[in-house]
């Protein structure tokens, strides 16, 4: 994409200065980003990807946020992204952490090799002097050849410093060697920027230009790597400290005897968090007393007057799958409370730096199911959403990965919509049943993860992931981005969830309903040993599984018919909107093989342990 | 030896990266071929946890046992 792609699609009139902030992930980025752009931010998805990009104003100019990247070389969606609002950029803004100069500097080098002009805003300082580090800002400033200000954002400080900077804002100092061979190729591509990428070795910026990539990746990272060395020996001078407490506690969560504990107290502030106030409090305000008892009389008298509630029409709008009823009902009064629970707990888990002391403490058990650590990002994500943790696995380093991912989160993994009606169903029976529902699910990811490891060619990446440093996370932040995310959740969601409704709504309306149930009633009765309505369980689980659980609450089962029919649920098809999702993931062949097989498997799991034990 | 034969709280010197996206990630972290690397964690059968400067990254247990390392003799304080 070029530069004035961009600048159409984020709707920058041309002649307008853009401004971009980049930097490494967790350096307090969006602070320094919040404080520029003031109050009016707007947040769009980049084309092509989950990731969103926030574009405020400052005086005449326009700022771009970019995600925390430790490079811009295509590695992932992340760099693709950062790489191009970059190479876009009039002037780039890089926040870097004064704690980690050795890191955040090759990224400023990088840039600073693009030639576009730059200022370095030297974050957190404070925690630097905390750390016995002195740092020499001027020093640095006249090594990169770029303003540096300090600044600790979270504190508003040296913040005025560096807007006004911005117009001192200049191209960096680069190596002589790597500027001759740039000289060279920018005569034909037009751009210093792109000449760089197209020299490491980047293929989407080569083919963009109808070049071979080049090969010397390795060598222009050691030179920039040298180079952002022997700065860092000359401008920091330190005395160490002794480990603070927040390093031990970080060296805790990694370690399995004290790892697994804080992981355990976690899940359960969430559980009580999201499972027992939300999913419970707060979903029957909203849900029953709001939506139900408010919104859908209300809407029902609205519309019935004009199509009649028992016309065709108004059964698709008002009926029991309505889409101005059931549809509004469930996705404003019962998920989305959820998913803003959901959200918050997350983003405050990644604010604070567990997530990356996550992944390497679960690193083992998931090298076993042919993935790495980093996989129980999306896998967690799943416990929210489904089709949200679907869009994530992008992250994961091999497309062998993400097969093996999404299908184990469309197998195994319920959505919070789903869990609710699902704890709600067995909190009654004991905790026998519960612990036998979770052993089934839990054996089934296991024996699964394993044989797709087994069966699929190739070999999973390895892992290599940096440890931040331990914050408190910023409420602010953490508000924010639960705002941003609920949203696209809603944008997302919604259309999908409407047209499944309008399906069954047909469905029933025209009677085929019914028959379908007839056909399944053998697999229901016959192999599951449940009641025949089940079948209507099942097939509102083809929409959405949660509706297939809610579908089961009112029936008449024995514990042991509630734990088959919940794992049978829960194993079933993913929602309609995972399933739109992992067609437009991987392919129609692909994915109707995954849906298919979960299909299956449901019922084989289900049935067999209806066999056992009844 | 290899970075999974390692001595919590030892320094090596990185010997050899498999080359790649891993050798290039590894680059822009500091840890490449002549560095000196600490040990900070080493998770039963999962990653080795490095210390390098104020850095902590986790290397997993697979990849650990192609990356080449030798002792440090001499202790750096």
């Amino acid at each position: 994409m070029h530069c004035h792609d961009l600048s159409q699609h984020f709707n920058i009139p041309k002649g307008v200065r853009k401004i971009v902030l980049a930097g490494n992930p967790n350096v307090g980025k969006s602070v320094v980003f919040n404080a520029i752009t003031g109050l009016y931010v707007d947040v769009s998805n980049f084309p092509g990807t989950t990731l969103e990009i926030s574009v405020g104003k400052t005086g005449k100019d326009v700022v771009l946020d970019t995600p925390g990247v430790y490079g811009i070389s295509s590695f992932n969606d992340e760099e693709k992204v950062a790489r191009d609002v970059i190479l876009g950029a009039d002037v780039v803004v890089n926040v870097i952490d004064a704690v980690h100069l050795e890191r955040d500097l090759f990224l400023t080098q990088q840039i600073i090799d693009t030639g576009i002009p730059l200022i370095v805003a030297l974050n957190m300082a404070d925690e630097a002097r905390k750390h016995g580090m002195d740092i020499d800002a001027d020093l640095l400033s006249d090594l990169l050849g770029v303003p540096v200000i300090p600044t600790v954002a979270t504190k508003k400080q040296g913040l005025d410093e560096l807007r006004s900077a911005i117009e001192n804002a200049r191209p960096g100092l680069l190596n002589h060697q790597l500027k001759k061979k740039l000289e060279k190729l920018q005569d034909r591509v037009g751009s210093q920027g792109d000449a760089l990428l197209i020299l490491e070795g980047d293929e989407h910026v080569a083919r963009r230009h109808g070049l071979e990539p080049g090969n010397m990746r390795e060598e222009i990272y050691l030179l920039r790597r040298e180079k952002v060395n022997d700065i860092v020996g000359h401008v920091v001078s330190e005395a160490s400290k002794g480990a603070s407490f927040t390093t031990r506690l970080g060296r805790w969560m990694v370690y399995p005897w004290t790892g697994i504990p804080v992981l355990a107290a976690i899940l359960w502030a969430m559980y009580e968090v999201i499972g027992v106030f939300i999913a419970q409090t707060v979903v029957g305000i909203t849900e029953e007393t709001i939506m139900q008892g408010m919104y859908e009389p209300f809407i029902k008298g609205l519309i019935a007057p004009i199509v009649g509630q028992e016309s065709f029409i108004g059964h698709l709008l008002i009926g029991e799958f309505g889409v101005l009823t059931m549809t509004v009902s469930y996705i404003l009064g019962l998920l989305l409370p959820l998913v803003i629970g959901f959200y918050f707990a997350l983003s405050a888990m990644e604010d604070s730096g567990y997530l990356p002391r996550l992944a390497a403490l679960v690193d083992r058990l998931l090298t076993g199911i042919g993935l790495n650590g980093r996989a129980v990002i999306p896998l967690i994500l799943g416990f929210g959403c489904v089709t949200m943790a679907t869009i994530t696995t992008r992250l994961l380093g091999s497309d062998r990965e993400r097969r093996i991912a999404i299908f184990l989160l469309a197998l195994v993994i319920p959505c919070s919509a789903q869990l609710a009606v699902i704890i709600g169903m067995l909190a009654g029976l004991g905790p026998s049943y519960i612990g036998l529902y979770v052993a089934v699910i839990f054996m089934v990811l296991v024996i699964v993860g394993t044989a797709l490891n087994k069966i699929l060619p190739g070999e999973s990446t390895d892992l290599m992931i940096d440890l931040p440093p331990l914050r408190f996370p910023r409420l602010e932040n953490v508000v924010k981005k639960t705002i941003t995310k609920s949203t696209m959740f809603l944008k997302e969601a919604t259309p999908l969830f409407a047209l499944g409704a309008l399906i069954i709504g047909l469905l029933q309306v025209t009677g085929l309903l019914t028959l379908i149930q007839e056909i399944l009633a053998p697999l229901t009765v016959g192999w599951l040993q449940l009641p025949q309505e089940t079948a209507t369980a099942f097939i509102m689980g083809f929409v959405r599984r949660d509706f297939g659980a809610a579908g089961l609450y009112g029936l008449d089962l024995s514990p042991l018919q509630t734990v088959i029919s919940l794992v049978t649920i829960t194993l079933f098809v993913p929602c309609i909107a995972s399933a739109m999702v992992i067609y437009r993931e991987r392919g129609k062949k692909e994915a109707t093989i995954i849906w298919l097989s979960i299909l299956i498997l449901a019922f084989i799991v289900g049935g067999l342990l209806s066999q056992v034990l009844i | 030896m290899t970075l999974d034969q390692v001595k919590k709280g030892s320094a090596y010197v990185i010997k050899f990266i498999p080359a790649g996206k891993i050798a290039s990630q590894a680059i822009r972290f500091g840890v490449y071929r002549g560095e000196t690397v600490s040990i900070g964690e080493i998770i039963p059968m999962g990653p080795i946890i490095i210390y390098k400067n104020r850095q902590e990254i986790a290397i997993g247990r697979s990849l650990a046992k192609k990356i080449e390392i030798e002792p440090v003799m001499q202790e750096v304080s």
